[in-house]
């Protein structure tokens, strides 16, 4: 008896705790005046500071057309934020109550490509547009395996292969480099893609890769490598990944007397990267981007006041572009004219010059946004030059 | 003691009616896809909590590198559902990714296990470790990026099957003549060797079984959500399973299950207090372990309940 | 050769560093059995305390590294006293599953307050560098050397010439018997933890000045080295922590030196195991039972 007992406790206690994930959105039913767009990204575990930055980005746009009257005509847009902890099966999970719900129009996030990768099967299962700022794997995101576009996946980043290419153009071109050492992060999907990306381009164009070291993140001593490094012989020092790590191989290598320039990609773009280097050893320093702090563009100029404003630093690409993100989806709901997952998804794919702060784009047949970048240079921490390729 | 006995039947019975009771929900989708999910981790994690359970709660050998064995199991899955996505190549995969973990099991187990305590489970945690770098910097693994595009072909039915037949097995170790043995040699490794019983061997045995079970965890894993890479494995997975074994009972499946299925609703509850929701679970962890240090059961299973009733009935000493 | 050497400069401080976190896990493993894994991220504290101190009252090195000691000495008994006291009774899984509680709860508590970003140190140290024969020293490495050294050698002083540091050892040894000598258990394991966690304050502002970079996950992975490194010297043996310590920042960088980097960690874990099978209690670990 107490057996049977114990078990229709724990089912019970079960079937309490279910009920309430279920019936979890906090936002009760939706009503009419406000459009609900769900939010999962990755606010705790080890990707934390991108997901969070993201998050940022897209509360500060949503919090604007908000205070500015709303989307469709005066309907405040509400957003319901999930943290997945860094993890796939986490943020398929909160797809799916997401989606389940039948209350959102659309979905953004994760950040990371994997974490991205984990609730496409969600959202092309429920037909619900999902796009990411971040997930810049070339295969498989978009465009699936067999070569279809998946109808309700959008990004609007760089890919990695436009990227690397990118930098490995103007590392051979405008520098001159004929040898280029790559240290890399090697526990990050978006840093090998750069640097498989970089190495095949570089050695197309007739450059040869002499070296290729890594890293993993959260690292802080490169010191050995970087020694090892020091005593090959090469042009340019190609460092895929993020500022955090960034910053100090370049603080580390101009210690160690390192002199060579040495470039990044979008990854690099925070204002940490020159304080984690220190001012001086931010010199011969370029890395690909977005936008650029020099830009004069009005947009760029009252986003970054507006964010210094109300936090006191300089925002860096992840803000950037989940601040875009937010802008992005709003005007996709404004040109399907009704808050309706299926009209968004056209809208989303019939992107026509959207412009925002990371530059303006469109969206190609493949999904993937077709915008330009800037390569910046640094000298003494300070942005000195841009580029536009 | 014959197989149809009272209480085997009880047990087959409540199995079933679990799943009956389920099964109806889903039909009736009163438990919607999100439910599922739930109900599947849960299951996962019941199959891992069990297996870890037997090595280091009944063997008393402590490891720290479960997540490594659930990553061989995961990634030979997905390899071979990526090539055949059928559901023989999903029970070929599951069945496979139990065996190459096994494998390595014994392999990592036989020079191991002469270590005793925390150094076992540093060395677990090497080895961890060692297999995750691995599949990082591999190319079939596909590296950081991992494995993406897994056809998903386990479902709630596949998930409940392994669950049950991970711990009707386990259970039945347990109390055959080597679990006697597994469970001697937490009690007193010397005593149980002047006893004549072969430490190294059955603790390696009992090293190969929790690694089996732990790989048919992880190709469960690999074939219902989709994409692997090598940082889900890392040393927080072996410490969160860790957490489950603990909080269930070291020594006690009906502990691990409960606590698996607690735990991981727990864990689905919390995804929405974003700020603070890891903050709450390590406050309950501290909280619970303060209150309950032995973990819900004890060393006490749930048919020990229906024996005591039974005044000893049930059990065989 | 001058790379070697360089290598062996880049090996000794980052090896001291790990040798400092080491040396808490070691006293505490060797008075109470317990892997603390909170210890990492008072590790992480003590970055922060150093931080906010050298930010906002612009005080300098000394009295950075004096007060982040202090704040983590306290923060350790707090969590001795508040956490694992209660469980001394208890099997030492349950002891370990709490200490993984509070270093989650740590970890995520800071996170709350201080967000998950990187931060930079403000400039407390000098930051010059000099060239001896082609090999790259910096000012701060000598501190970082100069500073571990020193506190090792005072530690090493408390535990073998003191009457607190004799009744340490007594602990150790036998705690049941110890209070039966009249000594105070209790006092002396939170003594244990007040020195550890100085300890791994003083690292966490050595690491935020050298390598200028603190954040709310910092403490995992060097907590992890780190007791890799008590675990490869021998647990409980102070010695062994600081050979443990230097010895791993040492392998680390020669083999991402002359080896492949991204097998760095899977290298040093491997070493580490076969160490473990050869002397399976560490380099100086004492020979004796032990169930778990």
């Amino acid at each position: 008896m107490k057996k049977i007992l114990a078990i229709v406790c724990v089912l019970a206690l079960a079937g309490g705790m279910l009920s309430a994930c279920g019936k979890d959105s906090g936002g009760g039913d939706a009503k009419s005046d406000t459009v609900q767009i769900g939010v999962n990204y990755e606010l705790t575990g080890d990707v934390a500071t991108y997901g969070n930055d993201s998050v940022n980005g897209i509360k500060m746009a949503i919090d604007e057309v908000n205070a500015n009257g709303g989307v469709l005509g005066g309907k405040q847009i509400e957003l319901i934020v999930k943290d997945d902890k860094s993890d796939p099966a986490e943020s398929t999970s909160i797809e799916e109550s997401l989606m389940g719900d039948g209350k959102i129009v659309a979905a953004l996030g994760p950040a990371t490509s994997g974490n991205f990768r984990a609730v496409i099967p969600i959202a092309t299962n429920y037909g619900i547009p999902v796009i990411s700022s971040s997930a810049t794997a070339d295969d498989d995101i978009t465009v699936d395996k067999n070569g279809n576009v998946r109808e309700f996946v959008f990004r609007t980043c760089f890919t990695d292969s436009f990227q690397g290419k990118t930098m490995s153009n103007f590392a051979f071109n405008e520098l001159s480099a004929k040898k280029a050492v790559i240290f890399g992060d090697t526990s990050s999907d978006y840093a090998k893609g750069l640097a498989a990306n970089f190495k095949s381009n570089f050695e197309s164009l007739g450059g040869a890769v002499v070296g290729e070291e890594g890293y993993v993140a959260k690292d802080k001593d490169f010191n050995s490598v970087l020694t090892k490094i020091k005593g090959q012989d090469f042009d340019v020092l190609f460092v895929p990944g993020y500022y955090q790590e960034a910053g100090l191989i370049i603080k580390q290598a101009r210690e160690l007397g390192i002199k060579q320039p040495i470039l990044g990609a979008d990854g690099f773009d925070s204002p940490e990267l020159v304080n984690l280097a220190g001012a001086a050893n931010a010199t011969d320093i370029y890395f690909s981007n977005h936008y650029s702090s020099l830009d004069k563009d009005p947009a760029v100029v009252k986003f970054i006041e507006d964010y210094k404003a109300a936090n006191g630093t300089e925002p860096g690409a992840f803000i950037a572009m989940g601040y875009d993100l937010g802008k992005y989806i709003v005007d996709a709901i404004e040109r399907a004219g009704a808050a309706d997952a299926k009209a968004i998804a056209k809208a989303l794919a019939e992107t026509k010059e959207f412009s925002g702060v990371t530059g303006t784009f469109s969206v190609d047949k493949d999904h993937n946004v077709v915008k330009s970048a800037v390569v910046i240079k640094l000298e003494n921490g300070a942005q000195v030059s841009a580029t536009r390729v | 003691m014959g197989m149809i006995t009272k209480k085997n039947i009880l047990i087959l019975l409540s199995i079933v009616a679990t799943f009956a009771v389920v099964q109806v929900l889903r039909t009736m989708n009163i438990l919607t896809n999100f439910h599922e999910i739930t109900l599947a981790l849960i299951c996962i994690n019941i199959i891992l909590a069990v297996s870890l359970n037997l090595i280091t709660g009944f063997t008393g050998q402590f490891s720290l590198g479960h997540a490594g064995f659930m990553s061989i199991g995961a990634y030979t899955c997905a390899l071979i559902l990526l090539k055949y996505p059928t559901m023989w190549g999903f029970l070929a995969g599951i069945i496979a990714g139990g065996i190459a973990s096994a494998l390595v099991g014994i392999i990592i187990g036989l020079p191991t296990l002469r270590l005793k305590g925390d150094y076992l489970a540093i060395a677990t945690l090497g080895m961890a470790e060692i297999i995750r770098v691995i599949f990082l910097n591999i190319e079939i693994t596909g590296g950081a990026a991992g494995l993406a595009s897994i056809p998903r072909i386990a479902n709630w039915f596949w998930m409940f099957f392994f669950a049950v037949i991970s711990v009707v097995f386990i259970n039945n170790f347990i109390k055959s003549s080597p679990g006697r043995a597994c469970i001697s040699i937490r009690e007193d490794e010397i005593a149980a060797e002047s006893m004549g019983i072969n430490s190294t061997k059955y603790k390696v045995m009992s090293f190969a079984i929790g690694a089996f079970f732990a790989g048919i965890g992880g190709g469960l894993y690999a074939s219902y959500f989709f994409f692997l890479k090598p940082n889900l494995f890392g040393f927080l997975k072996s410490i969160d399973m860790l957490v489950i074994v603990v909080l269930g009972g070291l020594g006690s499946l009906t502990g691990s299950v409960v606590a698996a299925v607690l735990l991981t609703l727990l864990t689905t509850f919390l995804q929405q207090f974003t700020a603070v929701r890891m903050i709450l679970y390590a406050l309950l962890l501290v909280v619970i372990m303060i209150f309950r240090p032995k973990g819900i059961m004890g060393t006490s299973e749930i048919t020990d309940l229906l024996g005591r009733i039974g005044r000893g009935k049930g059990r065989v000493e | 050769m001058e790379t070697f050497v360089q290598q062996l400069v880049n090996g000794l401080s980052l090896g001291s560093i790990y040798a400092l976190i080491a040396l808490g896990y070691t006293m505490v493993y060797g008075i109470i059995k317990l892997i603390n894994f909170a210890h990492g991220d008072v590790y992480m504290l003590g970055a922060y305390v150093g931080y906010a101190v050298t930010t906002f009252t612009g005080l300098g090195f000394f009295p950075a590294i004096i007060i982040s000691m202090a704040a983590c000495a306290v923060l350790g008994m707090l969590i001795e006293r508040v956490a694992y006291k209660p469980l001394r009774a208890s099997s030492r899984i349950a002891v370990l599953i709490t200490a993984i509680g509070i270093s989650l709860l740590l970890e995520y508590v800071m996170m709350y307050f201080v967000g998950p970003e990187v931060r930079s140190y403000p400039d407390v140290l000098s930051k010059q560098h000099f060239e001896l024969g082609g090999v790259v020293v910096g000012v701060q490495q000598i501190y970082i050397v100069v500073t571990a050294v020193v506190l090792m050698a005072l530690l090493q002083f408390i535990v073998k010439n003191t009457k607190r540091g004799k009744a340490m050892r007594a602990v150790s040894i036998d705690a049941d018997a110890a209070q039966l000598m009249g000594i105070d258990v209790n006092r002396t394991i939170s003594f244990t933890f007040l020195l550890g966690s100085a300890l791994a304050g003083a690292a966490g502002v050595l690491v935020g000045i050298y390598y200028n970079s603190i954040d709310p996950l910092m403490g995992v992975m060097p907590g992890l080295k780190a007791f890799v490194a008590a675990v490869f010297g021998g647990i409980g043996s102070i010695p062994g922590a600081m050979i443990g310590g230097v010895g791993i920042g040492v392998i680390e960088t020669l083999v991402s030196g002359y080896g492949s980097s991204m097998y760095r960690d899977a290298a040093v874990f491997a070493l580490l195991i076969v160490i473990l099978i050869v002397r399976p209690r560490g380099l100086l670990g004492k020979q004796t039972g032990e169930k778990l």
